[in-house]
């Protein structure tokens, strides 16, 4: 762990970064074993690498020609797009003057990019957190460890020493979770909202886990409760907007309105999903920390 | 409005939350779940299709804002016609590939397995119901992610190997197409659909932004094009449908690609028209990709040695067949296509499952040598998987037959003077090319046996593998005996999308 | 042409950002660049989405003071579609380097070609 920034990048000059260091906090030691073994490489293979190395010159040549063809392509298109900054471009029409002037009364958010996302074009945001979803469940299939792999390194044993790590966590950490919270409450008032907040929080956990290791953390988010968080968040999310898109397309009336723009309790529903996104996010950001640093949460 | 027009809210929605649901459950109630959540889907698709065939499309708010402010759906009979296939089609994989999954797939992941199968099933939704571009971007990143997550859960590195390769050519896919959605909001300022083509018709006759306007459409064609595995970049699919468990391989040949063609062929008659589309000279573009790629993937097909590269190859092939059709002309072109996609979508997925089933009884063997008079010893799968591969080959009474029977019409009576040769001699080269390479491996499955130790499985030993195929060879050999109405619902919808 | 350029140089900026990020995506052999081209490429998408949105000489869509003027605001939706590609690409990122951790303790290495010659002697020797 004593590697320098420059070191990796030279390393990566070689096209061949060391994983090690990143997969032996998993505690995979038959990874360094089998490294060890020796490679038979028949004449074949002797073949088709020096055919490799010649390819290796073929590529930055491609990449580079491909590149500039792209570019070329690009500015052509760009020189013909509407000016830079000006009010009368095609994008500021009758869409953007109702979003900004009627946002307020309809959805009752001051921040109109809050009402945009979470209620006019709200499906595309139920997909964005499903997307989430998806790479959770995605990342989980790959690195979530078996039983046999269980770590045998002591768990916060490399940053256990650092003192000036774990003091400036004391007094960060809080603060940040704090932060965090008045950003997911404030998102409908002003800049912020669920993923902003939830990314904030979530790198308070992460920052906790690497002063003090992950146990601490693990007394209140394990797999399971993991796994419940995110379920009750994402099943509210949807069944919240299934009902509010059902009352739009058949001309009901919602229960949730827009309330009194500029109070904390207002604008319908926008609140109550900021505070779902942001605990999903903030489960997601900790929870791929975790789960790249040692198979599990 | 009647309460029907619900049903697509519902399904998208069902479809994600048994999919957050199955997180917590194990994978035995996971599998029940989608399986429920398929059949729902086919049965309500199906309801739908009456429904709008009757009443003509309709436009489903998403909210409480209409058209150009809030998000949308736009409900075609067509459009549900594909998700009720589509279900179907997935049902039968799932069911099908039971006995692979389980092996393939440690017992603890599972449910992660049919998490995915859930989240493709909302994303094909979306596809076939969006009215809005942008929602479409979002829903192919959930597909693509979910489609990598089926093929790279059996964990070996070969897999793995596919799954990043897969992977780095589907972001390529999706950089492009958001760039393209990008451009063309910056010259247009709108997402959703019937916004977009006014303002497109307005823009291409003024003659206004007229480069932005046509690299746009490049950048949207050639994204999905990619994604779906167009010629030149379809070498990821031998790798991707040859190592992956045989549903996921005939989930992703048959419908995640289909999946995007249909949103393509959705944009390009929904978003820039097909006047436009067919005097940009794109057309001409992915008509010459697709007959490249016909020949190509035919041509690797048959230097295969392995039954299921070989089966990902034609893959390759059939994809060249669908952007052919797109390439010939709006209408009748586009409706074979269609009909193409119903054609693979029920095909390939049959192929993959008899070929995992034969190399079942040929102790796990894929190579074609081992496979010798393997038919013998699985009656059952022998049958269907030449019922496939006569599908494949456009032997009359199979779908493909009326597939290429189309795409000949379509040639012939659409296309100008070159193109209508090629297409027939394309569909003549590339037929003999698929006799060439499935005929060999039909001949090969019944010849004298090796003499190896082989596994004998009857009908008893492999029911959900025999039910799905019963199925798949039903569903084959009814549509192409009932292949006029279905041409007639495919054009009346085309013409009206 | 060049004075176009000039005065749309940050969606210039961008799509130069976006060739780059791209060929080092399809065309690097070291799965890690490939990672970084990817980001590179999605970051130039998001400039060239947020630039669309900019009008000079006015404010962040939050509405102040109640004034609703649609003339003091500049576009709230390119920031909108921002924050979903954001949210996109951090989730094929995290998927991607998944990927790259499994693959690097299959194969020991990271440069692509390495790894297919491996694969390839693998299929050789299976049945």
């Amino acid at each position: 762990m004593k590697k320098s920034i420059k070191d990796w990048f030279s390393e990566w000059d070689e096209d061949k970064i060391n994983l090690t260091e990143l997969t032996a906090n998993q505690g995979n030691e038959n990874l360094i074993k089998e490294e060890k073994k020796e490679h038979n490489i028949s004449e074949l293979v002797e073949l088709k690498q020096k055919e490799l190395s010649r390819a290796g010159k073929i590529y930055p040549v491609l990449a580079a020609l491909l590149c500039v063809v792209i570019i070329y392509f690009m500015l052509m298109t760009v020189s013909g797009l509407p000016k830079f900054g000006q009010a009368d471009n095609p994008t500021n029409n009758e869409v953007v003057e109702r979003y900004v002037e009627k946002g307020m009364e309809e959805t009752g958010a001051v921040n109109v990019v809050a009402g945009v996302i979470l209620d006019y074009r709200a499906f595309d945001t139920l997909g964005e957190s499903h997307v989430l979803f998806t790479a959770v469940i995605a990342v989980f299939t790959l690195l979530l460890a078996d039983k046999e792999e269980k770590e045998t390194i002591e768990e916060g044993q490399i940053m256990k020493q650092d003192n000036i790590l774990r003091n400036t966590a004391i007094f960060i950490v809080p603060l940040t979770v704090l932060f965090g919270i008045y950003v997911i409450l404030n998102g409908h008032l002003g800049p912020g909202g669920g993923f902003s907040g939830g990314a904030i929080i979530g790198a308070a956990f992460i920052i906790y886990a690497m002063a003090f290791g992950f146990s601490g953390i693990e007394k209140f988010l394990t797999l399971k409760t993991f796994r419940i968080i995110v379920l009750c968040a994402l099943l509210f999310y949807s069944g919240a907007k299934c009902y509010s898109f059902f009352c739009g397309a058949n001309e009901l009336h919602s229960i949730f309105g827009p309330g009194t723009p500029g109070m904390i309790l207002s604008s319908g529903l926008i609140l109550p999903l900021n505070i779902a996104v942001g605990i999903v996010v903030a489960c997601t950001m900790y929870g791929f920390y975790s789960i790249f640093k040692r198979g599990r949460i | 409005m009647s309460f029907t027009v619900n049903f697509p809210l519902f399904m998208i929605v069902l479809s994600l939350m048994s999919a957050a649901v199955s997180s917590v459950l194990p994978g035995k109630v996971a599998r029940v779940i989608t399986l429920c959540l398929n059949a729902v889907v086919c049965t309500a698709s199906s309801i739908l299709t009456v429904y709008l065939y009757a009443e003509g499309p309709v436009f489903y708010k998403m909210g409480h804002f209409p058209s150009p402010w809030g998000n949308e759906l736009k409900l075609t009979y067509l459009g549900s016609l594909f998700a009720a296939i589509f279900a179907t089609v997935m049902f039968l994989c799932v069911l099908g590939g039971k006995k692979h999954i389980n092996l393939d797939i440690e017992a603890k992941k599972q449910n992660f397995y049919y998490i995915m199968i859930d989240l493709i099933q909302a994303a094909l939704l979306v596809f076939c119901f969006t009215n809005d571009i942008f929602t479409g971007y979002v829903f192919i990143e959930i597909c693509t992610i979910a489609s990598c997550g089926i093929l790279m859960i059996s964990q070996i590195g070969r897999t793995t190997l596919a799954a990043v390769r897969y992977m780095i050519f589907s972001l390529v896919g999706s950089g492009l197409f958001l760039l393209g959605v990008v451009v063309l909001y910056n010259i247009t300022g709108h997402l959703l659909m019937p916004q977009l083509r006014e303002t497109v018709e307005a823009l291409w006759q003024s003659g206004e932004y007229r480069m932005p306007l046509i690299s746009s459409l490049c950048l949207i064609v050639s994204g999905l094009a990619i994604k779906s595995g167009l010629f030149p970049f379809q070498f990821w699919m031998p790798d991707t449908y040859g190592y992956a468990t045989p549903a996921s391989s005939g989930i992703l040949s048959g419908l995640v690609s289909k999946g995007y063609i249909f949103f393509l062929i959705k944009i390009i008659l929904d978003v820039y028209g097909s006047d436009m589309f067919y005097s940009s000279g794109m057309n001409n573009v992915l008509f010459a990709l697709g007959v490249i790629g016909i020949v190509t993937g035919s041509g690797f097909a048959i230097a295969e040695n392995n039954i299921f590269r070989m089966i990902a190859q034609s893959s390759a092939a059939q994809i060249g067949y669908i952007y052919m059709g797109i390439g010939i002309s709006p209408t009748l072109g586009i409706v074979a296509a269609l009909f193409h996609i119903i054609t693979h979508a029920i095909t390939k997925p049959s192929l993959f499952l008899s070929a995992s089933a034969l190399s079942d009884s040929a102790n796990g063997y894929k190579k074609f040598r081992n496979l010798q008079g393997v038919a013998k010893d699985n009656k059952p799968a022998g049958i269907f998987f030449t019922i496939g591969a006569f599908s494949m080959i456009g032997i009359p009474f199979t779908m493909g037959f009326v597939s290429k029977y189309l795409f000949a019409t379509a040639g012939l009576g659409e296309g100008s003077g070159f193109k209508a040769y090629t297409t027939i001699i394309v569909l003549a080269v590339s037929t003999i090319l698929n006799t060439l390479y499935f005929a060999r491996t039909v001949i090969r499955i019944y010849s004298k046996p090796t003499g190896e130790n082989r596994i004998k499985l009857t009908v008893r030993n492999q029911k959900p593998y025999v039910t799905a195929s019963v199925m798949f060879a039903i569903i084959n050999i009814g549509t192409s005996l009932a292949a006029s109405p279905i041409f007639y619902l495919i054009e009346r919808g085309v013409s009206r999308l | 042409m060049l004075e176009f350029i000039w005065t749309n140089r940050i969606q210039c900026v961008s799509v130069i950002l976006f060739a780059i990020g791209f060929s080092t995506l399809l065309l690097h052999r070291n799965l890690m660049k490939k990672i970084i081209g990817l980001n590179i490429m999605d970051t130039a998408t998001y400039l060239f989405l947020t630039s669309i949105g900019m009008i000079e000489g006015r404010l962040a869509p939050i509405i102040q003071n109640g004034d609703t003027d649609v003339s003091k605001y500049v576009n709230p939706l390119p920031a909108g579609l921002v924050l979903t590609g954001i949210v996109v690409s951090v989730s094929v990122t995290a998927v991607m380097l998944a990927l790259t951790i499994r693959l690097y303790k299959s194969y020991h290495t990271l440069n692509l070609d390495e790894i297919y010659l491996k694969a390839q002697e693998e299929q050789e020797e299976e049945p």
